[in-house]
This record gives C-alpha cells, sequence and structure tokens, in this order.
C-alpha cells in the first residue's frame, strides 16, 4: 500500500508536468513510431458490404503491439521515481516485450513474469525478451497463465518494493494502475478522433476492441466516452463457447468481485475463487477486467459481445486474405464481432477497429489450430 | 475487551509472549484439520490463525500456496470452514483468528460472513489483501458482531500509517517482520525489535509478529520484545511432510509446545 501510495504521489506530479508529456510525446513519435494511420480498410468494407470500416493500426507500432504506448509512459515514471529494476507481468508476452523494449532502451534491470503455459504457446516472444535482455520467470502455480503471472509479479514486487518498479500492462490491478494505463493508452483514441474527423469529417457511429485486461479498449474508448453519439463495443474472448464454461468473459461470464486490488467483473465460482480461464489469445485470458470497463457497461456506455477462438482463427484469415493483414489473435476477436455487426449496418455508418497487434507472435498456435505443422 | 486482547494482557502481565500458529482450514481435509486444531491447542497454542484458502494467494509464498490449492481441490468451502470452527468451540476456548483474502468474503456477503463466523465462535478476522483505508464496510460489520478487525504493518508502513492501523485496528497489531510473502526465513531483520517499538509507541493495542518466523529460538527472540509471534509456513511444511491424519497433528501438536518451550523461557524486556 505505502508504495502504491508512493506511485499515485509520483504520477500526480508527472502529468502535471510540461516537461513529462513533452517526453512520453517524443518518444511515442521516435521510439515507438507514433502517429499511427487509420486506414480505410477498403477491400475488407466491399466484402462485407455494410458499414466502412477504418482500422487504427497499433499493429504498426514498434514491438508490434499498443502495449509499447503505456510502457513507454510507465518507464518515463519510473526514472523519476530513481527506481532502478522493473518488473513485469505478461500474457501473449506482447506487454512482456514491450517492456523488456523500454528496460533495455534506458539500461534498466527487467524481470518478466510469464505464465509456464504461456511460455508455451508464446516461444517467440519469450526469446524476443531474453535477446532484449530481460530475465524471464516461468511461473508454474496455479493455471500458469496470466494472472498466475501477476500473483507472481505482485510477490515479487512486495519483497523488493524499495527499488523495483512494477510496470502493469492492462487497465487492472490497484489503483492508479487502471487509470494511468488508461491515459498512457488514449493516445490511441485521441489519434484516432483527430484522424477520423479529417478523414471523414464526423465522429465514428462505432469503436470495436478486444477486452481481455482492456488496456487497449480503454485507449481507443476513453476519448470519445462523452461523444454520446459514438457506440463502443467490447469483445470478449468466448474461447470455446461461453456455455462451455472455458472462456475469458469476464463481464458477459463474471460476476462482481475483488481481484489483484480492483473490484470489477470477474470471473469466480459459487464459492468466490477465481476461476481457471480460456482463450486462444494468451492476450485475453484473464479472469478481471479493468474496473472503468466494468462501470462503463453497467451504464450501459460500452456495450460487450463475445468471440470464440473459431471465430477469431476465421478473422486471422479474412482480414490476411482481404487486406493483406495479419491482425494477433487478441485484436481478431474485434475483427470477428465486425464481421457480423458490419453487413447488418448501411453503408453510411463507419467503424473502427482497434487493430491492437500484429499476428507474427500467433502464427505456431493458429497453425496448430488449423493442424498444420510449422 | 476482546477474547484475543484479553488473552494477550493475561499473558502480558505474566510477562509471557503469545504463541499463534496458523494453518490451513481442509489441508488436505476438514477431519484432519480439527485433529491439529486440538493438539495445537493441547501444544500450548495462546490463539490460532486459521487460513480460509484462495485460488490466488498473492501475499503468501509457496508453501501457503500449496497448502491452499490443496485444502481448495478437496472442495472447501465457508460455511464448512465455520462448521470446523464450531466443532472445535466445543472442547475449546482459544481464540480463533480466520485469516483469508477479500474476494471468498465478499462473494458470501461482509454481513453473513461476519454473522456466521460470530456464531460459529470465531473471535477475529484479518483479510490480508484489504487495507484500513478500504476496511470501513467490512469493519461496520466485524464491529457489530463482536469480531476482532486485525490489521497489518510492515516495515515501509510510514507513521501515518502505524497512526491509521492504531486507530483502527482491534485485537492486536499484526506486525510483518519483512518486506515480502509468507513462508519460512533463515533469517530476520535485525531491526525488528527497533521497529516492533516504534509501532509500540503509538499504540496501546498488543503487538505481534509474523511472517518468516520457523524456529524456536526465532521464536524466543521476538517473544523478548513482542506480545505475540506467529507462526505459519514452517507449521505448514510439518504437516504437509508427515504422513496420515493423526501423525500430521502429532507433528503439528509437537512443534507448538516446543516452539511456546523456548518462548516461556524468555523474560520479556518491554
Amino acid at each position: 500500500m505505502p508504495a502504491l501510495t508512493e506511485l499515485e504521489r509520483a504520477y500526480a506530479q508527472a502529468r502535471r508536468d510540461p516537461s513529462f508529456r513533452k517526453e512520453f510525446q517524443h518518444y511515442l513519435r521516435q521510439y515507438a513510431g507514433r502517429a499511427t494511420p487509420l486506414y480505410f480498410a477498403e477491400r475488407l468494407t466491399d466484402k462485407l458490404s455494410g458499414a466502412k470500416i477504418y482500422l487504427k493500426r497499433e499493429d504498426l507500432c514498434h514491438t508490434g503491439a499498443h502495449k509499447i504506448n503505456n510502457t513507454l509512459g510507465q518507464i518515463l515514471l519510473a526514472r523519476r521515481m530513481g527506481k532502478e529494476r522493473i518488473i513485469a507481468e505478461t500474457g501473449a508476452g506482447q506487454h512482456g516485450v514491450a517492456t523488456a523494449t523500454v528496460a533495455a532502451r534506458f539500461g534498466l534491470e527487467c524481470e518478466i513474469f510469464m505464465g509456464k503455459e504461456d511460455v508455451a504457446r508464446q516461444s517467440l516472444n519469450v526469446f524476443r525478451m531474453k535477446l532484449l535482455g530481460a530475465k524471464v520467470r516461468v511461473v508454474e502455480a496455479g493455471s500458469q497463465t496470466l494472472k498466475d503471472a501477476m500473483n507472481e509479479a505482485l510477490r515479487d514486487w512486495v519483497t523488493h518494493v524499495r527499488n523495483t518498479y512494477y510496470l502493469i500492462g492492462s487497465v487492472a490491478g490497484p489503483h492508479p494502475y487502471p487509470m494511468m494505463v488508461r491515459d498512457f493508452q488514449s493516445v490511441i483514441g485521441k489519434e484516432a478522433r483527430r484522424q477520423f474527423l479529417k478523414a471523414e469529417g464526423r465522429l465514428p457511429d462505432y469503436l470495436v476492441a478486444c477486452v481481455g485486461g482492456g488496456s487497449n479498449s480503454m485507449g481507443l474508448f476513453y476519448p470519445f466516452v462523452s461523444d454520446s453519439k459514438v457506440r463502443m463495443l467490447g469483445v470478449e474472448a468466448a474461447g470455446r463457447g461461453l456455455r462451455t464454461g472455458k472462456h475469458a468473459a469476464s463481464i458477459l461470464g463474471g460476476e462482481v468481485g475483488v481481484l489483484h486490488g480492483s473490484k470489477s467483473y470477474v470471473l469466480q465460482d459459487a464459492r468466490g475463487q477465481i476461476r481457471e480461464t480460456h482463450s486462444i489469445a494468451a492476450g485475453l485470458d484473464y479472469p478481471g477486467v479493468g474496473p472503468e470497463l466494468s462501470y462503463l457497461g453497467d451504464r450501459g456506455r460500452v456495450r460487450f459481445v463475445s468471440a470464440t477462438d473459431s471465430e477469431a482463427i476465421e478473422a486471422i484469415k479474412f482480414l490476411a486474405e482481404v487486406e493483406g493483414i495479419i491482425p494477433a489473435l487478441e485484436s481478431a476477436h474485434a475483427v470477428a464481432a465486425v464481421m457480423r455487426l458490419a453487413p447488418r449496418l448501411a453503408k453510411h455508418r463507419t467503424v473502427i477497429i482497434n487493430l491492437s497487434g500484429r499476428g507474427d507472435k500467433d502464427m505456431t498456435t493458429v497453425g496448430d489450430y488449423l493442424g498444420v505443422r510449422l | 475487551m476482546s477474547c484475543i486482547e484479553r488473552k494477550l494482557a493475561e499473558l502480558q502481565k505474566r510477562g509471557e509472549a503469545a504463541l499463534i500458529p496458523f494453518v490451513t482450514a481442509g489441508d488436505p481435509n476438514l477431519a484432519t484439520t480439527l485433529k491439529i486444531l486440538r493438539a495445537l491447542d493441547k501444544g500450548g497454542a495462546d490463539c490460532i490463525e486459521l487460513g480460509i484458502p484462495f485460488s490466488d494467494p498473492t501475499a503468501d509464498g509457496p508453501t501457503i500456496q500449496r497448502s491452499s490449492e490443496r485444502a481448495l481441490k478437496n472442495g472447501l468451502s465457508l460455511p464448512r470452514i465455520f462448521q470446523l470452527v464450531r466443532q472445535f468451540r466445543r472442547t475449546s476456548e482459544v481464540p480463533i483468528i480466520l485469516f483469508g483474502y477479500f474476494n471468498p468474503i465478499f462473494h458470501y456477503g461482509l454481513e453473513s460472513f461476519c454473522r456466521a463466523a460470530a456464531r460459529a465462535g470465531a473471535d477475529g478476522i484479518l483479510c490480508v489483501d484489504l487495507p484500513p483505508e478500504e476496511s470501513a464496510e467490512l469493519k461496520r460489520w466485524t464491529d457489530a458482531q463482536g469480531l476482532d478487525l486485525i490489521f497489518l504493518l510492515s516495515p515501509t508502513s510510514g507513521p501515518d500509517r502505524v497512526q491509521l492501523v492504531a486507530g483502527k485496528g482491534r485485537g492486536f497489531i499484526y506486525y510483518v517482520s519483512v518486506t515480502g510473502v509468507t513462508g519460512a526465513r533463515q533469517a530476520l531483520d535485525d531491526q525488528l525489535r527497533s521497529q516492533v517499538a516504534r509501532v509500540r509507541r503509538a499504540t496501546s493495542l498488543p503487538v505481534g509478529v509474523g511472517f518468516g518466523i520457523s524456529t524456536p529460538k526465532q521464536a524466543a527472540w521476538i517473544a523478548g520484545f513482542a506480545d505475540a509471534a506467529v507462526v505459519g509456513s514452517a507449521l505448514v511444511e510439518r504437516i504437509e511432510k508427515a504422513k496420515g491424519g493423526a501423525e500430521k497433528a502429532r507433528c503439528a501438536g509437537a512443534f507448538v509446545s516446543e516452539l511456546k518451550r523456548a518462548m516461556k523461557q524468555v523474560v520479556k524486556r518491554s
């Protein structure tokens, strides 16, 4: 708790400091490669023959996903706080890679916690992290996925709290993380809003993003929250189907609970024990969801739907074939939802999909699913 | 004065520190836990911390993680823990502190939980992932049911936090001896004595020390300057290794009486 108070204070100072904001902007531009394009997906639009679809190309960020936006913001904060060691949890490995990347860039020691099951299905990212000089700690407790990695990172943090900065990758965890990660990620929505206005002279009708913990969706949605005409759709991972129990849809299938220091929707059993989750997308395989998303869901501001493993695979194939873009399995959930939504909308309707990451890391998983040995 | 406070005050008058062993409820099953609780009582435990297992015990090291997993695998639930406390109460007055994480309690309902815990005969609640700042709702119900809500302090707690916990805490203040999670440790921090003294100056509540205490020697050292020593992982490890319910209970009882004997030889200098 004292560590969280220290962090809250440091962040409150930093966000008011123009030099911090300037530094953050500088690295977003020069290092992460922002602004990312808002790309009109012409063939996807044609094929679905409904709404006009744009892709916010976060997959073109340095390291291949939106995760770098947040890790850059937090590493600058960690430096201001004088911390020497960075730790982080990772599911798909994208946040781990993004953290290892910025730690290398700023010369800080870095350790990444990753569940054993995720290490197996994301071996490419494990190798990337090691190449970037990070130590990868394999977590064998519990379900051996993202939540267990987060448990272990929390344990490490309380043990080495004095010199260590815990760089959380999602809008989950204790305050101030959900707020801070949202702020750093909202560059996605700010850019998209500006770019869309320039391209279409108005605001979009729909925003669609996948939701695991919720960082890419909050990043896109947040700058549009008060634009009441813009509809927002969060796509949760239905895994093998919501009715099978093998999914990771916390809002659609969970109950209110407290996990990792925040109150939100949580997948749990009748005893309040946290349930094991399943999604083909390691980055969505988490039993909780950011508290602000739960709040926006309860208020009816964000509507939640889901996509299954097999729909996500179909979406990867479809987008690859019609646009020449291979999305991450996580982002493919958002594409899958739009494949259902767009044909039902009139041609003058517009949709932005947050293409939060690229799919290179998933090729083994997709190959396995399709029965192709790589 | 609550049962826990009375017990600690009694011991204090005799210049003795309390021994508070921790065991996980239902590890590996409830019948064994009942046997163990009775053995702890006989062995000289002054209070008992009964762990409510949780799937994601972020404050615990590997020993208690494993013991929680074993308990949950056997389908342990809160109503069955209350039943266990009730059974134990029939033959013992040793104060019981339910030690757990917030979500299972929240899911059960704060009011129902406190009501059922009190009715079963528990004396205190320690919710390890609920900071005092967020505790108002639970405290309302623990107060209403006459349960002590116990809070933790650690070496990183500043003066403001010590004040906050001194104001809200009941029963005793649980001082975490190390920065880190539960688990037996080779060495404890030399500065522990002065850290406990710092807390003691801020409160009239007894101060107990836990996390990492694993040998009779360490427990005796703690008894020299604190009001209570909590021993968890070292005990759970012995229970884990012993084969069969009767043997587990025997080992637990023997370890506790060894700890208690060492602690009794120390005359408190505070």
